[in-house]
C-alpha cells in the first residue's frame, strides 16, 4: 500500500502556529475565546493551539476542553457499539463565549455536526468557529472550517491519518493508498 | 453486546468497560439538559411482572434520558391476569418492533428463555428474575464501591471518605481488586447476592457471605466466597471495605419468619446491622443497601442514615449503570452483535 506523507513535524508544528493567529486576529484578540478538542486526535490538537495562543497572547487565560460527540452521531445502529469517551468543559463553561472546535480531518461533517448538537446541549456559545488541520473533502453536509492547516483534495478510496507525537510517537500527516 | 442476562456473563473488560462507560454516563446526568438523542426512535418495553418500584423508574429514567421510548407493562390490568402466558405476551411486544425488553419476573431463567427464543428479537436486559440473577444492580453496586474506594484509596487513607469521589479519569480501567466486599443476610433468596458474587469476584474483590444456615443456598460453598455464620467473627476476621445488608425477603417466606430464623428480633440481634456494629466497622467501611430496607431489622436507621451509607448514592449509579447498559445492547449494528 502506498503512503505518502504530505505533511512532517515541523509543517504540522507551523501550520498550528498559524491557525492560534488567526484565531486571534479573527476574533480580535483573545477576549471570551474556549478551545475545545474532539476526541481522539482533536484533544492534542487543542492543547497545542491553546498553548500556542497563550504564548501570543499571554494574558489569555486559558480556557481549554474535551468534547465527546459519540452519544450525538447519526451512525451508531451502523457501525460495532463504539466507546463514550470523556467531556471535559472549562471552568467557565461555554456560554457567550467564543468557542473554537479542533479535529484532526474534516471530510464527511457528519462528525461536526454532532458536535454542535452536543455543545447546544452544554450551553449556549456567541459563536462557534472549527479548526482543522487537515480538510480532505467529500463533505455530506453544508459543513464549512474557519481555519484549515492544509487542504487536500482526496479520493475517496484513500485515507488520510494524522499522526501526533501524544498519540502515535512523531507528528506528520499520510495518505494511506494514495496513486501508485 | 446483544443481551444483558447474568453479571456471570461478564469478563472482567467487559465489566470495567460497563462501569467507566456508567461514570461519562453519570458525567452527563449533572448538566442542565440531561437528555441525550442517543437512542432516538428506539423503543424500550419495561416488562415487569413482579412488582418494582426503584428498578422500573431507575429503567424508565435512563431509557428516557437517552431518548428512547419506553412502554411500562404491569401484569395487574393486562391480558396476563387473563392469563396470557409469558410467550404470547413477548410475541405481542416483538410484533410491535420493539427494540430492547427490560424483563423482571419471578421465574428464575426467564429472561434467558425469552432471550434464546424465536419470539422476538429484540435485546433483552435482566432485571431481576426470582432468586436468579440482577446483573445491572451487581454493576451499580460495583459503580459505588469504585466511586468511594478505588483511586482515591491510594492516596489518602480512609479518613475523608465522604470528600474524595474520584472522578471518570481516575477510575478508567480500574476494577475492585484488593477489597473486601462482606454481604449479609437472606442470601437464599437473594439474587443480588448471587449476581454481587459474580461481578465482584471478576473484579477482583473478595467476598464473604455472612447468613443463618437456613438462609443459605445448598451449594454456596461452590460459590467464589467465603461463607460465614456469625456476623461478629466474621467483621473481626476480615473487616470489610463494603459492607452490603441484604433485604429479609417475608414476601418469599411463609409466615412471620418463615421457619428461617426464630423470630424477627433474634434474626436482627445475629445479623443486624445496629450502632455497635457499625462503630466498630474500619474507618473507610461504607454501608449499602439495595433497597427496599427493613429498617429495625436488618439494618437500623442509625446504619442507614449515617456518614457511611451510600444506600442513596447507590440509587442514583442505577440511572448511570442502567444508561450504560442500554447504550451498550441497543446500538451497534445487528451483524456485529450477532
Amino acid at each position: 500500500m502506498a503512503v505518502a506523507e504530505v505533511l512532517d513535524g515541523p509543517d504540522v508544528a507551523r501550520a498550528i502556529q498559524r491557525i492560534a493567529h488567526e484565531i486571534l486576529e479573527r476574533n480580535h484578540g483573545p477576549a471570551g475565546l474556549v478551545v475545545i478538542g474532539i476526541p481522539t486526535r482533536g484533544v492534542p490538537l487543542a492543547a497545542r493551539l491553546a498553548h500556542g495562543i497563550g504564548q501570543i497572547e499571554p494574558s489569555w487565560e486559558q480556557a481549554l476542553g474535551q468534547l465527546d460527540v459519540t452519544m450525538y452521531r447519526d451512525d451508531l445502529s451502523r457501525a460495532p457499539t463504539r466507546s463514550v469517551g470523556l467531556t471535559q468543559l472549562p471552568a467557565g463553561g461555554i456560554d457567550g463565549a467564543t468557542v473554537v472546535l479542533v479535529d484532526d480531518v474534516l471530510y464527511s461533517g457528519r462528525t461536526i455536526r454532532a458536535a454542535l448538537d452536543a455543545l447546544a446541549d452544554l450551553g449556549r456559545p456567541k459563536a462557534v468557529r472549527l479548526a482543522v488541520l487537515v480538510d480532505r473533502g467529500h463533505r455530506e453536509l453544508p459543513i464549512r472550517a474557519d481555519h484549515v492547516g492544509k487542504n487536500l483534495p482526496t479520493a475517496l478510496a484513500e485515507r488520510v491519518r494524522v499522526l501526533l507525537s501524544e498519540t502515535d510517537g512523531r507528528d506528520a500527516v499520510v495518505i494511506e493508498g494514495a496513486r501508485p | 453486546m446483544k443481551h444483558l442476562l447474568s453479571a456471570a456473563d461478564l469478563s472482567r473488560d467487559q465489566a470495567i468497560g460497563l462501569l467507566d462507560l456508567a461514570e461519562q454516563m453519570a458525567a452527563t446526568q449533572g448538566r442542565e439538559i440531561k437528555k441525550l438523542p442517543t437512542l432516538r426512535g428506539k423503543t424500550v418495553v419495561n416488562l415487569f411482572f413482579e412488582d418494582s418500584t426503584r428498578t422500573r423508574i431507575s429503567f424508565e429514567t435512563a431509557a428516557k434520558r437517552l431518548s428512547a421510548d419506553v412502554i411500562n407493562f404491569s401484569p395487574k390490568g393486562s391480558s396476563v391476569s387473563k392469563g396470557e402466558s409469558l410467550k404470547d405476551t413477548v410475541l405481542t411486544l416483538g410484533a410491535m418492533r420493539t427494540d430492547g425488553i427490560v424483563v423482571r419476573h419471578s421465574a428464575s431463567g426467564a429472561p434467558f428463555q425469552i432471550a434464546h427464543s424465536t419470539w422476538t428479537d429484540a435485546s433483552v436486559i435482566n432485571a431481576g428474575d426470582g432468586t436468579h440473577q440482577h446483573p445491572t444492580q451487581a454493576l451499580l453496586d460495583a459503580m459505588t464501591i469504585r466511586r468511594q474506594l478505588v483511586g482515591a484509596a491510594a492516596g489518602q487513607g480512609g479518613a475523608r471518605r465522604r470528600e474524595r469521589t474520584a472522578d471518570a479519569a481516575v477510575l478508567k480501567g480500574q476494577g475492585l481488586d484488593g477489597l473486601e466486599v462482606m454481604i449479609v443476610g437472606d442470601v437464599l433468596h437473594s439474587r443480588v447476592a448471587r449476581s454481587g458474587v459474580d461481578l465482584f469476584t471478576t473484579l477482583g474483590a473478595r467476598v464473604t457471605l455472612v447468613a443463618p444456615a437456613t438462609l443459605l443456598p445448598v451449594g454456596v460453598e461452590t460459590w467464589p466466597a467465603r461463607v460465614c455464620y456469625d456476623l461478629d467473627r466474621a467483621l473481626a476476621a476480615t473487616p470489610p471495605d463494603a459492607l452490603m445488608m441484604l433485604r429479609v425477603q417475608r414476601e418469599r417466606m411463609s409466615s412471620a419468619g418463615g421457619g428461617f430464623f426464630p423470630s424477627p428480633q433474634e434474626y436482627s440481634r445475629e445479623y443486624g446491622l445496629d450502632a455497635r456494629r457499625l462503630a466498630a466497622l474500619p474507618a473507610q467501611a461504607i454501608v449499602m443497601h439495595p433497597g427496599p430496607m427493613n429498617r429495625g431489622l436488618e439494618i437500623a436507621s442509625e446504619a442507614a442514615d449515617g456518614r457511611r451509607s451510600v444506600i442513596v448514592e447507590q440509587v442514583a449509579n442505577g440511572v448511570a449503570v442502567r444508561m450504560a447498559v442500554l447504550y451498550s445492547t441497543l446500538t451497534g449494528s445487528k451483524e456485529g452483535a450477532l
